[in-house]
Parts: C-alpha cells; structure tokens; sequence
C-alpha cells in the first residue's frame, strides 16, 4: 500500500494544488513541499524491507479477465529513483516559491509540478510494461504543459509543443516495441519479462523491439537526432528545466534503456544503436554547448552530452558499464540541478541570460558563483567531485571495451575529447558569468539571493562534495541494491574509490582537464554569433520543415479523400452503402422465399398508390414549392401511418399520426425563414452538368429503393424467427403487470434505454433553444408575409390586442373552438397516458396530443396573447419528466429485493384509498409521466422557440424598435 | 399485400435518396423524413405483416405467443419515431441559423461557383 501511497499522494497534491487560489504562492508551496518530503520519507522507510526482500511488489487487479493489473514494483534501481525523482522535487519547490513571481499563476505551476512528480514515480515504479508507457506519455504531456506554462511567449508555446512532437513520437513507438515485447512474453509483467530475455533475443522480431524501445528512450532523453527539442524547452520556468529537462524526465529514456538492459542489450545491434547515438550525442552536445550565449543553453547542451555519456554507457554491452551509468545518472542530476539553479538566480537577479553580457558576478554575488563553481567542477570532472568518479569509471570503460582494435582505439580518443570538450564549456560559463570585469549594464542590480533560494542549490553541492569524497561511505551501498536489482547474480564486483592508483583513465582525465583548458582559451572574449561547423545543421528549421511538409501533405491527401461539399459525401456514404450491401450475396443471389403471402386487399392497394403518389411528388416539387411538398410528405407520413394500423401495431400509428402533426406545425414554422424560391430555378436554363447530376443520383435513387424493396420482399416471404419477441408476449403480464406489450418493453423491460432516448430529446430541444437564441433571421424575410398581408389585417396590427378576450376578425371562431378544445385535449392526453400500459396509448402519445393542443393556442391566438396568459414552463416540464423518470427508476432500485435491485427495476403497489376504491400504482407509471412530461416540455419548446423568431422579426420592424428575446 | 409493401418501402426510399442528393436544405428535410418512413416501415416489417394481432394480450386468449404480432420491431421503432421528430427539429434549426449566418439555402452554406 505505501508503493499505491507513493504514486498517488503527487496526483491528489496535484488536484488539491489546481484548487487554492492564484495567489497562494506560500500554501502551494507548503502543500507541494510536504507532499515531496512525505513521498521521500515513505520512499526512504522502505529501504530496509527492500535491502531484505529485493522487490516490494502491489498488483490491484483492474481487469482480470483481460489480464491487466494495476502494477507497482519496486527494487534497488527503482528506489534509487524514486528517491531522486522525489528529494529534487522537494529541493526544486523550496527553490521555486522564490524563483515565481507573484504575478504568475501558481496553482497552475504547481499542480502540473505535482502532476509530474505523480507521474515520473509511475515511470519508475511500473511493474508493467503497458502501464509504464501510458505513465511514460503522461510525462510527455505534462512537460507540454510546463514548458508552456508562460503561454503568452511565442518561444515557450513552440518549444512545448516541439517537446511533446518528439517526446508523444517516441512514446507511440515506444508502445509499439511494448506490445512486441508483450507479444512475444505473453505478458507486460516487468518480471515476467525480464524473466523471459533469452526468449525475446531469440526472437526474429528482435530489432524491431529495439529499434523500436530505442526510438522512445532516444527522443525522451534528447539524444542525436532528437536532441533538439531539449535547448527549445528551455523557454520553461527554470525550476522546471532543473527538475524535468535536467533531472528527472530526461532521465526517463535512460533509465528505461537500463531497465530493459538486461532484457535487450548484448547484440551488436544495441551496440551500434544505442552506442553509436550515445557517442554522437556525447561529442556534438559537448560541441555545441561550447557555443551557446544563453545560459540555460549551456546547461541544455551540456545535459545532452552527459545523457549521451549515459547512453553511450549503456550501448557498450558490459557491466561494469552499466555500473557506471546509474551512477552518472544519479551524479548528473545532482549537479545538473545545482547548475540549472544557478542560472535561474543569476537570471532572477541581473534580468538577464546571455553570457556575453553577463561579467564578474563573483564579487555581486560571492555564495551563488561558489556554489555554481563547485558543481560545474562536477560537471567537468575535477577530483573529489562527484563527477569525477562516474567520469573515471567511464573512461575505464572505453579502454576496456571487448570489440576489434580500430574501436577501442577510436572510443577512448572520442571520450578524452568529450572530456575536453566538458571541461571548456564548464570553465566557460563560469569565467564569464562570475569572473572579469563587473558590469554595470545589466537590467538589476545583482546581489544574492534570499538564504531559502540558495538552500536547495547548497544542499546538492553538497552531496556532490559528499560522494566525491567519500563515495563508498555514502552512494556505495545503494548503488549496490540498484546495480544488484538490474544484473541479479552477473552483477560485477567493482569499488568506488577516489584513487585508483596511476592508470590509464587517470591520465585520460588529466589530459580532459588540460586539454579543455587549451581548448577554452581561444573562446575567451570570443562573441559567438555563429557556431563552426554544425550551425548550418539546425534541428529546429529540419524539424518545422518536416513539419510543414507533413501538414501540406496531409492536406494534400485530405484534398483528394475527402470533400467539403455535403452532396459529395452524401454520395459516397450511399454508394458505399450500396455496394456494402452487395457483398452478401457474393456466394448466390437472395431468392424470394415461400412463406404463406398475405392475400392482397385492394384498399391497401389503393392506399399505396396514394402514398407513392405523394412520396415521388414530394420529391418532385421540394425544390420550387415547399408548402406543396410538405404537404405531400405528410400524405406518404399518412400512408405510413395507416399501414401501421393495418398491420396490428396500434401504438405505432397512433405515435406516427401525432408526430406527423408536430412536425408539420415545426416545418410551417420555418418556411418562412427560407429564402424565396429565386427566379433563376425557374427559366430551366441549368448547365448541362446539372441535369447530368440529377440523372446520376435518379438511377442511385431506384437502385436504393429497388434494393430496399427487394429485400423487404424476400423477407417478407420467409417465416419469422423466433427471436426474443415470445419471452416480452409471455412476460409482459406476470413480470410487467400489462397487458400492451409494446409499452411494456419501452417503460418496463427495456426502461433504461427509453430512459436514454427520452434524455436525447431533451438535449436536441435544449440544442434547439440555444441555437435560436442566437439565431437572427435573414433581413429579407424580416417583412410580413404576403399572406398575412393580403388578407388585410388592419394597419398597425403588428401589435395585437393583449387585453381583448378573442381576436376579431376570422379567427375569433376558431380561437373560440381552440380554447375549448384546451381542457378536452388534456383529459385525452391523460388518459392515453394512464391507459398506456394495458392498452395502446402511453406517455409519448399522450406528450404529443398535449403539446399540439397547445401549440393550437398559439397559433390561433398568436404568441404574445397567449404569453400574456398562460405562462408555459417548458424547461421545467422537462427537468420534471427527467426527474419523475430518474425517481421512478431509484425508487425500483432502492425498494426492491432486500440489498438493492438493478436500477429502474418496477414496484408496484396494490391498495385501497377512501372514495377512490381499489387503487394500484406502480414505478412504471411514474416513469411514463415522466416520458409525458418531457415529451410535452421538449416538443412545446422547440416549437415555440420558432414561433418566436417572427416575434423578433416584428420587434426588428423599424417603426417597432424594441428588443426582443426568446 | 408484401409485395405492396416491399413496393411502398422502395417507392418511399427512392424519393428520399433522390432527395437528400440534391443541393437545398428543405430538399433534405423533406428526402431525410421520407428516408425515415421507409426505414421505419423496413424495420416493422421484420416482424412480418400480420392483421389483427395488435400485441396487446387479451386475457380470454392467455399469452399465448403465436396469437400475437411480434411486439420487438414495435418498440423500437416507436422510439425511432419521436427520435426521428426530435431530428427533424434539430436539423429544421440548424438549416435555419445557417440561413441566417450564410443568406443561402445551399447545404454547403453558400452557392457553387459557375452557376
């Protein structure tokens, strides 16, 4: 549980820390600094238990019957992490309260910091592949996050999203080997698969794991040709460069390299792969930093070069070189940090970071040049120094090296010039920022720090100092568990030792040390305007080339695949529909089958020659003359409804026959909103290409329809299956208490999804109201229409009467009726609803009667009488449909069987009231008038969320200027 | 009467195919509600034509499978009806505000070139 604790206490942090208020910078700081202390104390604590066990494992299981676990494991190497991951981020939030100015948004700062901490423990303490990888992009995310955590910088926003490019890059391909790996294993268990090396280097996919493993470590600790995204994300806050792009995330991709070193090293391939980068990087890392005039580009180039040394380490296919890159890593993130702290307070107290303009800081700020002066000596190797030690051992690596002659010759030459090449860019940053003249041109006034700001930085130097000296007293034995955690019984026995005696490597540091003296004098006083040599070869211009490149292309291909154009797509989507539905009868044609055929009723006949009349007419005349059209389209919906009555599905009919007039009164609403018929579609004059157009898509249409009919037909004449549909017949009295079977499945057996449906109405209607609120109409249909026009409506009627009880005129007899009708059509309404469920009828039937007797109000009366009359709620209507639906449903779940019964599981209630008599309720009434409710509420309105567009258009009117809302 | 019916759903298909192929909104209103008669008459004929079966149990006769129509394609496509009309509002809405932003009935949002 303390493994769970560890991971999980960072992300908790994270939320609480998203929570405070901006200006919290204190009580963040607390918050993330206990949360720190307490991962590093609990992570401290295990130690002994680990020194026993070797691992402390946590499996949850989270999907057992996929295999998945939510895994933490935990040995020597992982500890060893978990410990730097967790006391740099403490010592990196101390220094970040002081580093944030108050006008940042810390919240935001440090609940990412935490969010980071969380997820780089999961990096470590992942005992499965699969779960590592997904803790592995989490990382990448959230340095996206922090690199652009000045958002309003052009610099931060670019470098950040370059990270997340390459990094998101190599995680995907990371992935990929996982799911190899996890293939060839048949498990993502790290110890399943360490268990399983011989197996996975046997394997013919072998180079793609590693090539694939390498693409994810390689571009996570921006190593050649990724390395460029590094020095770009140095736009971040200098807390965040010192703790993920110098400590900790970079580390990532090595630290996976180790992890997975026992499972894939030892090929030639891994050599030349993993090696071969690690030695580029090593030299052209150490090449460029030599050139940088930022600051935090010196820091950048140079944490390139040692995560190169790390790699190059790792790729050489030995112990002991392994040994020696876990104590680099762990070497190189102390000082590194130190460094990186270091800069920020030499950027905090002078405003500035270019090397050239930054002078004899010693004397401003003694504590902070002497501090930075001991950590770049670790940097650059000099003895008694933690760098050093790790720098000796790898020197002695590359003279040791088992490969043919030409390499162990050319890899000691190689390391001995990176060794110069580190000495001179450390005695460079140095001797520039704090050596030399003092100048007075700088944008503040330098002078140390508060003593909290330089806390962490000493603390580290520190330690440098500490394991330089006294190495085998204090990293000694931790590195043991860690190497021993990674190599189990074919770790190597080696000493950590300051004096080796006389040697080879000794002399190779020697000569660094001199050499990277020689070679720093020429670049004294030296401005670098340009870097010799490599500066043409630019990751940054290849990387937003290739970028450009991939976006033109894509766009390219999306030209050719795709179309704006809503007709074309159409076409497609029915053609591939077409063609979909073809390929079953590859093997044979469908037949017609032989069931028994309904004898044909000439009245049914007669009925569908009506109803195709009316489909095909619509069609025809849907372009020039909209009324018509819907007109007819409402005689194919008449049709359709009949049919239903025709065929036993009562419900049905009764449900289409009230839509068919909701939609009517709906699409009325709207014509008028649509632009007049243009007199151009009358003169027939279209280019040919048109008539050609409706030529294709008239043969596309028989070919569906004829389809369509085809193969209703031959269904038709084959015998029914019986499918589910006798258990509902059987059931639907004893289990559902009605006698409708059709209404027992919507409200009882099949309740949730009807519960589903009825919350999708209620979305299109709210969609519906929000959109017209927003809606204004086209200025030329703003007048009245022709209609209301002509028949002579008294001038200035625009204003209706609102105090006079009937309209004059024609519509007082139809207001007349229409009110009467109010009352009646309610008590319809209901006793559709109440019946429903033994006879047809129910809530979406009863819903429509109610609404289309109210919308009657309105249109016969018109909006503003009615409003100033009736106040409808439609909201409220559907929040309490939703409501009296949810409840029906928990009432069902919360009295059902002792212990609980699945949501909107039906109860019933048998009892007798005085006067009433003998009464029953059930849950599932209560869900129907929920459906009641809200199919009156969404229905009334949309409908009269339309009806409001003409008042608007009538407030619009320029005698009438008043604002209107809906 | 299938093959009346198998006739009706094709007419109803065609009309509606035909329509949401052409270029104005208020075709494809019209084409997307016709489309929606057809698939809803499709759907219900899965569970073949029956007359007087409605399936509503009567007592005297028990539940007795056999006597009644197959209540499934009943239900569903009830729900596709009020779902169909909510839809057709939706869309109705949004065809109108794209009027107002764009002063064109053209689905595209505005006129092909050419023309």
């Amino acid at each position: 549980m303390v493994l769970l604790l560890i991971v999980s206490l960072p992300f908790i942090g994270s939320l609480c820390a998203a929570l405070l208020p901006a200006n919290a910078r204190n009580a963040e700081a607390w918050l993330a600094g206990i949360i720190a202390l307490a991962v590093t104390l609990l992570a401290a604590c295990q130690y002994p238990q680990l020194a026993v066990e070797g691992v402390l494992r946590l499996d949850l299981p989270w999907s057992p019957t996929l295999g998945l676990d939510f895994q933490l494991r935990m040995d020597g190497f992982a500890w060893l992490f978990t410990l730097l991951v967790a006391l740099i981020g403490l010592l990196v939030v101390i220094y970040a309260r002081y580093y944030m100015s108050p006008a940042d948004p810390v919240p935001r700062f440090f609940s990412f910091f935490l969010a980071f901490m969380g997820a780089m423990l999961g990096v470590v303490l992942s005992g499965n592949l699969l779960q590592l990888a997904m803790f592995w992009e989490l990382t990448s995310l959230v340095s996206f996050m922090l690199i652009a955590y000045w958002h309003h910088r052009s610099d931060a926003r670019t470098g950040a999203r370059m990270a997340l490019i390459v990094t998101g890059t190599g995680g995907l391909a990371l992935l990929a080997g996982v799911l190899l790996i996890g293939h060839i294993v048949g498990s993502y268990d790290l110890d399943a698969v360490l268990a399983a090396s011989g197996e996975i280097k046997a394997h013919p996919w072998y180079p793609a794991i590693v090539a694939l493993v390498a693409l994810g470590a390689l571009t996570k600790s921006a190593q050649f040709p990724f390395h460029f995204w590094l020095p770009h994300a140095m736009a971040a806050p200098t807390p965040v460069s010192a703790y993920l792009h110098s400590a900790t995330m970079v580390k990532a991709g090595v630290f996976l390299l180790a992890r997975l070193w026992p499972v894939l090293a030892g090929s030639d391939l891994w050599f030349w792969l993993i090696g071969g980068a690690g030695l580029l990087t090593l030299l052209i890392g150490g090449y460029l930093a030599l050139f940088q005039n930022d600051l935090k580009g010196v820091l950048a180039y140079s944490t390139i070069s040692h995560l190169g040394l790390i790699t190059l380490l790792l790729g050489m296919n030995s112990e002991l070189a392994l040994v020696a890159a876990v104590f680099h890593m762990v070497n190189h993130a102390t000082f590194k940090a130190s460094l990186f702290m270091a800069a920020g307070i030499v950027d905090h107290e002078t405003g500035t970071r270019d090397i050239n303009r930054l002078s004899g800081l010693y004397r401003a700020m003694p504590i902070t040049a002497t501090l930075a002066l001991v950590a770049a000596a670790a940097m650059a190797g000099v003895p008694l120094l933690n760098g050093f030690l790790s720098k000796e051992m790898f020197f002695a690596e590359t003279v040791f090296l088992g490969r043919p002659e030409w390499q162990r010759l050319l890899l000691p030459v190689a390391a001995t010039l990176a060794g110069m090449l580190s000495v001179a860019y450390s005695l460079r940053f140095i001797h520039q920022v704090f050596f030399g003249q003092p100048t007075a041109d700088l944008p503040h006034q330098p002078h140390d720090p508060a003593r909290w700001m330089l806390l962490p930085s000493a603390l580290l130097v520190a330690a440098c100092l500490l394991v330089g000296i006294l190495p085998g007293a204090t990293v000694g034995p931790y590195l043991r568990t860690a190497t021993d955690a990674l190599l189990g019984p074919a770790a190597p026995a080696y000493s950590l030792a300051v004096w080796h005696g006389l040697n080879l490597p000794l002399y190779m540091s020697v000569t660094a040390l001199f050499g990277g003296f020689m070679l720093y004098l020429p670049c004294i006083g030296r401005k670098n305007e340009r870097i010799p040599l490599l500066g043409r070869f630019d990751g940054k211009k290849i990387f937003n080339r290739l970028l450009v490149m991939v976006m033109n292309r894509s766009g390219w291909l999306l030209g050719y695949l795709t179309s704006t154009r809503l007709q074309t797509q159409i076409l497609v989507i029915l053609l591939v529909a077409l063609g979909g539905s073809l390929l079953p009868f590859a093997d044979g044609l469908l037949l017609f089958g032989n069931a028994p055929l309904t004898a044909p009723d000439p009245a049914f006949a007669l009925l569908w020659i009506v109803g195709a009349v009316c489909a095909v007419a619509a069609a025809w005349q849907a372009k020039l003359h909209r009324l018509a059209a819907l007109i007819l389209a409402g005689g194919a919906g008449l049709a359709t409804s009949l049919t239903f009555v025709w065929f036993s599905a009562p419900d049905l009919a009764l449900t289409q026959l009230a839509v068919e007039v909701v939609t009517a009164v709906l699409i009325l609403l709207g014509l008028r909103w649509l632009p007049p018929r243009d007199a151009r579609f009358q003169t027939g004059q279209e280019a040919p290409r048109v008539h050609l157009r409706r030529l294709r898509d008239g043969f596309l249409a028989l070919a569906g329809g004829g389809g369509l009919a085809a193969l209703t037909y031959a269904m038709l004449t084959r015998p029914a299956v019986d499918g589910i549909a006798p258990f509902f017949v059987e059931q639907a009295l004893p289990q559902g208490g009605g006698l409708n079977v059709v209404n027992v499945i919507l409200v009882d057996f099949r309740g949730f999804d009807t519960f589903g449906e009825i919350t999708v109405v209620a979305i299109v209607a709210l969609t519906v109201y929000a959109l017209l609120r927003r809606f204004r109409p086209a200025p030329e249909s703003l007048a009245r229409p022709e209609q209301q026009r002509e028949q002579g409506s008294p001038p200035g009627s625009g204003a209706p009467d609102l105090k006079a009880s009937l309209p004059v005129g024609d519509l007082m007899l139809p207001a007349v009726l229409v009110r009467l009708l109010l009352p009646l059509a309610l008590v319809i309404s209901v006793f559709f609803l109440l019946r429903g469920h033994n006879a047809p009828g129910g809530g979406f039937v009863g819903g429509l009667v109610f609404a289309t007797a109210l919308i009657l109000q309105y249109i016969v009366s018109g909006t503003q009488w009615v409003e100033a009359r009736l106040r409808i709620l439609p909201l409220y209507w559907m929040a309490g449909g939703l409501l009296a639906a949810a409840a029906a449903g928990i009432i069902g779940a919360a009295f059902g069987n002792p212990g609980g019964a699945p949501f909107l599981t039906a109860q019933s209630w048998h009892g007798s009231l005085p006067l009433v008599g003998d009464i029953h309720l059930s849950t599932v009434l209560l869900f129907d008038v929920g459906v009641y409710l809200l199919v009156v509420g969404a229905t009334v309105l949309m409908l009269v969320a339309i009806a409001h567009q003409s008042l608007r258009g009538l407030h619009r009117d320029p005698s009438r200027d008043a604002g209107g809302s809906a | 009467m299938e093959l009346i019916f198998s006739l009706a759903v094709g007419v109803m298909a065609a009309s509606g195919i035909y329509l949401i192929l052409r270029p104005r909104t208020f075709q494809v209103i019209i084409g997307l509600s016709l489309l929606a008669y057809a698939v809803n008459l499709f759907i219900f004929g899965m569970g073949r034509l029956k007359l007087a079966m409605p399936p509503v149990i009567n007592p005297a006769q028990g539940s007795n499978p056999a006597l009644y129509t197959d209540p499934l394609p009943q239900a569903l496509v009830l729900t596709a009806i009020v779902i169909g009309f909510a839809t057709t509002a939706l869309f109705l809405v949004v065809l109108l505000a794209a009027r107002g932003f764009s002063g064109t009935d053209h689905v595209d949002g505005r006129e092909p070139e050419g023309k």
